[in-house]
């Protein structure tokens, strides 16, 4: 099977791959790019564990083809924090033990950080809503949404 | 020790694992790779039943990039006429689960495993193998299995003389239930049933494992026990333990499903075979296929009550599916459905049926929720046809310390009542609640109570003193939900040390002494003991090396907030000597400061949750929403509150994904029919509400911080509580899970 070149940009940084026509874009990910940070749950997009942004917009990375990243900006949890500044979202889930086994963790994160960006906020109802395409088996959700609901919060105060 | 104004146990402190899952770093089992790897693939059974005539794997080992083919005849023979176990498991069943041998017993069976430079080729290899099948006729349900004609799976399984398809059976009994229920003024029987659940763990089963030239083997895999991968790979593969380092990955969810192995043993034998590093992934559909899940079940109980509510017999028959090889966990239903209640007489009967489905695994408080789920109903019926307040209730029946388990315990310190009681005297229960909101809808209020046995076990820690005065713990147990977070606490506190001082990290098997599975509820309870019981050594070693300093006796001095002072007056007058400036002289005062400690824990109190739980329905859709959730539940200590609140609510939502949403369904052919999580339809955050955890802590006196399991009691009392509360929404009972929009609504139009 012959390979495609692909000349994309991840975490901000150009990045160049071949991929196979037929692979996915979290098969390049977690392949040959390394960046196991996203999750593969079910590679059916039901349950979020591989979301990614493409171009700001959320998206399961199972559901695109690898080749389909040429030209766009692809965002994943290894970007997430700035260094050691953990994103105010990570820094929140720590803090309100929003994770237990903690593999859904980075597309819960990933999605809640895209919720935020559209809607800085959100309801409780709106938080439910926004993640609900990332399964979380562990914590029953409720102390997740409490987190990204008092991250919004702290968001919106350091933002006046 | 159980002084409630700890400064670190009972902390939220943040996670010493924390910060590698938030940003993608942890490790988790399909996260790994190495040099040299090749990939494996297994081949499934089409068929739900065939006998396997014979195996031709000879065209899948001619193809290029093929490196290895393996079957059954690879691996050690455990003949049907021996058990052989380890722990609970029969490796007779696990070896013909994670390869058929004899027979293909359900549809995804496995029956072969290639390993290949790629998946691609790995699965191409998978479709040359070929399988000579005979097939048989199936039978998937319990209701079928015990039918007299049913199709039978294993000639070898009698039950009352026959061939049957019932190959277990366990029975309990206090008393006399002729004479007990001729006693009750009032007798409630029902039939109950429920589907198979699985675990839905979001992580699928992987590995990745190097069979090296010298025989040495090392694998990386999660599960709940690294010892037990070690243990169950060697007895299957033939390899001496002390050659196999199982290497625990961070795991991404099992709650009683990774107890066992399904991968690495075929791992283990492909990198034999073909002397490369084999790495195995399963897709999701395997995973709903061909893992777990929790048994289906057909119950009937039947209590008999005095019009005040006191009950005095009950009994309890339990049909449960083991799937296509033995082993369903009867002791779930069979032992703690009436446990918690003082009842003189008692019958309660367990049936481990055999059929083609996946093998079950164990899942949270495996066999309690289906048990709890008909007796709870029972007694909310009871309790409504004598006018008596549910709770009242229970609590006038319940047992207490000293009085003797139906399973054959003397309970210690047991706390029902006060559990109940938390509820009892919770704002929900007593809320107002609008039975009729708006036109097509019903609200309605449950409560159930759930008992969980609860475990110790064999547990291994090693603490160490670092050169620079810190402290590292090493844990035998896999950490599934937070407990190297509790372990933290708990030597920051013995230790009398900045929580941040402490590195708790959890050995592989051959570097850390022999710890039990992850399971049971029983890691917190068992690890937090041997961390105590090292910390006190360590301790006593610090307080020896100060002693030798000042030339005083070791018992002249004391340890507090991290650092030795003489303990009185007449010891002597020297200023205090710090953690870090022992570590510092420890080498010239005697060598390096640490303590491993190994013990097989006893003293795990059973644990008992009690729910409250309002639902809305729509009585047009059959829609039944969860509105407020409020979860009471002893824990004896919360060493980390926020992560005993987390079990909790865990547990209450995959309990309301079991009785609202899910179950397997499965076509005519046997194949399951809803193998993905779009189908399979657990709950997702929008459809649940927030889950108020009461946390009760009533310290178990057995243990040093008070500990009781936590884990598991808070799966068994949700799908009563919420049948309960559509029963009081509704004025119908459902007697059979899950209450699903077509379910509901087909009850509806009944009426």
């Amino acid at each position: 099977m012959s390979k495609m070149h692909v000349t994309t940009t991840i975490n901000g940084e150009p990045v160049e791959f071949l991929a196979d026509v037929s692979s996915t874009l979290l098969d390049a990910l977690r392949g040959s790019l390394g960046l196991t940070g996203t999750k593969e749950g079910c590679g059916t997009g039901d349950c979020g564990a591989c979301s990614v942004t493409v171009d700001g917009r959320l998206m399961c990375s199972c559901l695109m083809l690898a080749v389909e990243a040429e030209g766009k900006s692809i965002g994943t949890i290894e970007g997430m924090a700035q260094g050691d500044h953990l994103h105010p979202l990570q820094q929140k889930f720590l803090e309100m033990a929003a994770l237990q086994c903690g593999i859904c963790t980075p597309g819960v994160l990933i999605s809640a950080r895209a919720l935020l960006e559209k809607n800085p906020d959100p309801t409780e109802e709106e938080v439910r809503f926004g993640l609900a395409g990332n399964l979380c088996r562990c914590t029953g959700y409720d102390k997740i949404v409490r987190a990204v609901l008092e991250t919004a919060a702290d968001m919106r105060e350091s933002a006046r | 020790m159980n002084d409630m104004s700890n400064k670190w146990i009972g902390a939220r402190t943040i996670r010493p694992d924390g910060a590698d899952k938030v940003t993608g770093r942890a490790t988790y089992s399909a996260d790994n790779t190495m040099p040299g790897m090749i990939w494996g693939k297994v081949l499934r059974s089409p068929h739900a039943h065939a006998v396997i005539r014979s195996i031709d794997t000879s065209k899948a080992e001619a193809l290029p990039g093929v490196k290895a083919v393996v079957t059954a005849k690879d691996f050690v023979d455990f003949p049907i006429d021996k058990s052989v176990m380890l722990g609970i498991q029969d490796m007779r069943w696990m070896a013909r689960n994670i390869l058929a041998k004899e027979k293909a017993l359900f549809h995804g069976h496995p029956v072969a495993a290639v390993a290949a430079i790629s998946e691609e080729v790995a699965a191409e290899a998978c479709k040359l193998i070929e399988v000579d099948y005979e097939v048989l006729p199936h039978v998937i349900e319990i209701e079928d299995a015990i039918k007299p004609d049913a199709p039978i799976l294993h000639d070898w399984v009698r039950h009352e003389g026959k061939p049957s398809n019932i190959a277990g059976t366990m029975v309990l009994k206090a008393g006399d239930i002729e004479k007990g229920f001729a006693e009750a003024d009032i007798v409630v029987e029902r039939t109950f049933t429920t589907r198979p659940v699985h675990q839905g763990y979001i992580e699928p089963h992987a590995c990745t494992v190097s069979h090296a030239a010298d025989g040495r083997v090392t694998i990386w895999s999660s599960s709940q026990g690294q010892f037990m991968v070690r243990a169950m790979t060697s007895l299957l593969t033939g390899i001496p333990q002390s050659n196999i380092r199982a290497i625990p990955a961070e795991i991404g969810g099992g709650f009683g499903a990774k107890t066992i192995v399904y991968l690495e043993p075929v791992a283990v034998m492909l990198s034999k075979k073909s002397g490369r590093p084999v790495k195995i992934v399963m897709t999701r559909d395997e995973v709903q296929r061909a893992t777990g899940p929790a048994p289906g079940s057909l119950m009937t109980v039947k209590i008999g009550a005095k019009k005040d509510g006191t009950l005095v017999a009950a009994q309890g028959t339990f049909y449960l599916q083991a799937g296509g090889l033995p082993g369903s966990p009867l002791r779930g239903p069979v032992g703690c459905s009436f446990a918690a209640y003082a009842i003189p007489n008692v019958l309660s009967t367990g049936y481990d049926v055999v059929s083609n489905r996946s093998k079950v695994a164990a899942y949270r408080a495996p066999g309690a929720p289906h048990g709890a789920f008909a007796t709870e109903s029972v007694l909310d019926e009871i309790a409504e046809k004598l006018g008596l307040d549910p709770l009242d209730m229970r609590v006038r029946n319940s047992a207490k310390p000293g009085d003797k388990a139906i399973y054959g315990a003397t309970f210690g310190d047991v706390t029902f009542v006060e559990t109940m009681d938390a509820i009892r005297k919770h704002p929900h229960y007593k809320a107002p609640l609008d039975k009729n909101p708006r036109p097509g809808v019903k609200r309605g209020r449950g409560v159930a109570s759930g008992f969980w046995y609860n475990a110790g076990g064999e547990s291994s820690v090693q603490v160490n003193i670092t050169e620079d005065g810190n402290v590292v713990v090493t844990t035998g147990h896999p950490d599934v939900g937070g407990s190297r977070a509790s372990i933290a606490n708990v030597v920051a506190e013995l230790m009398g040390i900045d929580h941040s001082r402490v590195n708790v990290i959890i050995g592989d098997t051959q570097t850390i002494g022999f710890s039990n599975l992850t399971g049971g509820s029983r890691v917190t309870f068992a690890s937090a003991m041997v961390a105590t019981a090292s910390c006190e050594k360590v301790v006593g070693q610090l307080k020896e090396r100060a002693a030798k300093i000042w030339k005083i006796d070791a018992e002249a001095v004391k340890w507090e907030d991290g650092m030795a002072l003489p303990a009185g007056d007449n010891a002597g007058k020297f200023p205090p000597l710090s953690l870090k400036e022992l570590a510092a002289k420890a080498n010239e005062m005697g060598g390096p400061i640490g303590a491993q400690v190994q013990l097989n824990t006893t003293g795990a109190d059973p644990g008992y949750a009690t729910h409250c739980v309002d639902v809305e329905v729509d009585v047009d859709l059959g829609i039944i929403r969860v509105l407020r959730y409020t979860a009471a539940q002893d824990v004896g200590r919360a060493l980390h509150p926020s992560y005993v609140e987390g079990q909790i609510q865990g547990g209450v939502v995959q309990g309301i994904g079991w009785a609202l949403s899910e179950e397997y369904l499965y076509d005519k052919q046997g194949r399951v029919d809803n193998a993905s999580f779009l189908d399979y339809r657990m709950p997702v955050c929008s459809d649940v509400p927030m889950i108020e955890a009461v946390v009760v802590e009533i310290p178990n006196s057995k243990h040093p911080q008070g500990v009781r399991g936590v884990g598991e009691a808070p799966i068994v009392p949700p799908l009563a509580a919420i049948a309960n509360a559509v029963h009081d929404a509704l004025g119908k009972r459902f007697y059979a899970l899950p209450m699903s929009p077509p379910k509901v609504t087909a009850r509806m139009d009944e009426a």
